[in-house]
């Protein structure tokens, strides 16, 4: 039967560059799909396009794809990711330049429509606690969830690089399946099968080992050269996943299982925009060294809603540090911590201070402990207070303390809601080289 | 004599918002019924009791084999907000591992 083989280029934003170039270099893929948009991410992208209009998208963007685009290129492996984050279309230009450079023809394809901060019911409530959104704080960011329906017109389009901003992650890859093997996205077997196909390879290198290690218990080869999955998909779903020879990792029942069940809050009904999957009856079968056959994803249709991650602005966190070390170095930094908690107890905050560190019973000399404090405020005095009341730890606490850090930040928190589909409407524009100019 | 459940089975802990799902797999198919019999949601949310504020929910899965616990309210919210130092709740995994099974 014949299959098509879909690659893991990326699994976060802070994902390593070399295994995707391998992938594309050696794998023989169809696509490689570079998952880049933690739940968090989106909302600090559109921090930073509030900032600055031309930012938002992923800061790595550029770099990786200076990276993995001519080896994808010359080899027709289409591209698909969601490092548009919070400005896809500056993403799509960004893209659409660099092809030009590399004096390639290909079409780069931007998804929008995830967007929806113009038109939501600040109202509503959020699913985490069933509060108004609006009593959160002010809300700066809301990305709906788009689906494969949302990605496939760029590919029948022609795209041959994929720029999106939210879309659910398994779609990413579910969308791309649905057009090579020539299946419907409205048939929920094929569409549980792909996104289960979706939902193994989000994470990349989290199948072949990473994130698995526990030395002595789950031991991983060649660790520091891990090499990122593929799957081999046929028509019908069934897929058997495996990765390079030569590159690092493991890829077995043990690693598949794992990551099979992360992050799913519902193992007999998950809802993705495309589908509500059922993985009761996923069985995991080894077929030859790093190869595993997952079958028995079940599906039934997709939700009548879609889910909206609304960022708000939530303040300003401070977490301050310092260190104590050598003989009775606990009794020292539970003494500072003490201290602390006294200082600061009349402020508008509830701190929360944790002493870190190891004190080997029978070795007191190699002792090293940190007392951490971390408060949350609008209000940037108190937080100042906060981080002040450590660095004056130097001499008015307990002896020996060093190493004084003080990092505060602005915080946007993340919280969540459903909107009917019909509320949100997807686009999708195609940047050709022809058209190249520079960026706005 | 009370066993280790990081002797027995595996675990990841993912995230999403405020709710935190365990996976607990067992190394050998035959101990899954032990787990079944023993590992209860109750049991899984004492342990985590200084992080989990919520309902423990228990899935079991036999064709794996495996159990999926889902934690909802964690204790220090959400990954932006949390004043943890692992923000994302992943360390809870191993947090887990270190129950004793009777």
């Amino acid at each position: 039967m014949r299959t098509v083989r879909i690659g893991a280029g990326a699994g976060f934003a802070g994902d390593r560059l070399e295994p995707a170039v391998e992938l594309a270099e050696r794998a023989g893929l169809a696509d490689v799909v570079l998952e880049c948009l933690a739940e968090r991410t989106i909302a600090l992208g559109q921090q930073r396009r509030l900032a600055d209009p031309a930012a938002g998208h992923d800061p790595r963007l550029l770099a990786r794809f200076e990276r993995l685009l001519p080896a994808a290129l010359a080899r027709d492996v289409r591209v698909i990711t969601n490092m548009g984050a919070a400005n896809p279309l500056r993403a799509g230009r960004v893209t659409r330049d660099l092809v030009a450079r590399l004096g390639s023809s290909a079409r780069v394809g931007v998804v929008t429509g995830d967007d929806v901060l113009d038109r939501l019911d600040l109202d509503t409530p959020a699913l985490e606690d069933g509060l108004p959104l609006r009593a959160h704080g002010e809300v700066v960011a809301a990305n709906a969830y788009l689906g494969a329906d949302a990605v496939l017109p760029a590919l029948e389009a022609g795209a041959q690089v994929v720029v999106t901003g939210r879309v659910a992650d398994p779609s990413l890859f579910l969308a791309p399946l649905a057009h090579r093997l020539g299946r419907d996205l409205a048939d929920p077997g094929f569409a549980a099968a792909g996104t289960l196909v979706g939902h193994l390879l989000e994470c990349a290198g989290q199948l072949t080992g990473g994130y698995f290690a526990d030395p002595g218990v789950k031991d991983v080869p060649g660790l520091a050269d891990l090499g990122f999955p593929y799957a081999d998909v046929a028509a019908d779903g069934t897929a058997e996943y495996g990765k390079l020879p030569g590159t690092g990792g493991r890829l077995d029942r043990a690693t598949v299982r794992e990551q099979l069940l992360y992050e799913i809050t519902d193992p007999t009904g998950y809802r993705t925009p495309d589908v509500v999957l059922d993985l009761r009856g996923v069985t995991v079968t080894q077929v030859g060294p790093d190869r595993v056959r997952v079958t028995g994803a079940r599906g039934r249709p997709r939700p009548g809603t879609l889910k909206v991650s609304v960022g708000y602005r939530a303040g300003h966190k401070v977490e301050a540090e310092i260190s104590y070390s050598g003989p009775c170095a606990d009794r020292r930094a539970a003494l500072a911590a003490d201290v602390l908690a006294a200082r600061l107890a009349g402020l508008p905050v509830r701190p929360r201070i944790d002493v870190l560190g190891v004190v080997p019973p029978d070795a007191d000399e190699h002792a090293e402990c940190r007392v951490r404090v971390a408060a949350l405020s609008a209000d940037a005095g108190v937080l100042d207070t906060v981080g002040h009341e450590v660095e004056a730890l130097y001499t008015n606490g307990p002896a020996g303390g060093g190493g004084v850090r003080v990092f505060t930040g602005e915080v946007v928190g993340v919280v969540s809601t459903l909107v009917p589909r019909s509320t949100v409407t997807p686009a999708v524009t195609i940047l050709g080289v022809g058209d190249a100019r520079p960026a706005a | 004599m009370p066993v280790r459940l990081h002797e027995l089975a595996h675990c990841r802990a993912g995230d999403k918002g405020n709710v935190a799902t365990l996976s607990v797999i067992p190394y050998a198919p035959a101990d899954y019924p032990l787990l079944v019999r023993e590992l209860t949601a109750d049991r899984v949310r004492t342990q985590l009791a200084r992080y989990v504020d919520g309902d423990v929910l228990r899935y079991e899965l036999p064709l794996l084999p495996a159990l999926q616990f889902v934690c909802t309210g964690i204790r220090d919210g959400g990954v932006t907000t949390s004043l943890a130092l692992d923000t994302h709740g992943k360390s809870l995994s191993s947090r887990l591992l270190a129950l004793e099974l009777p």
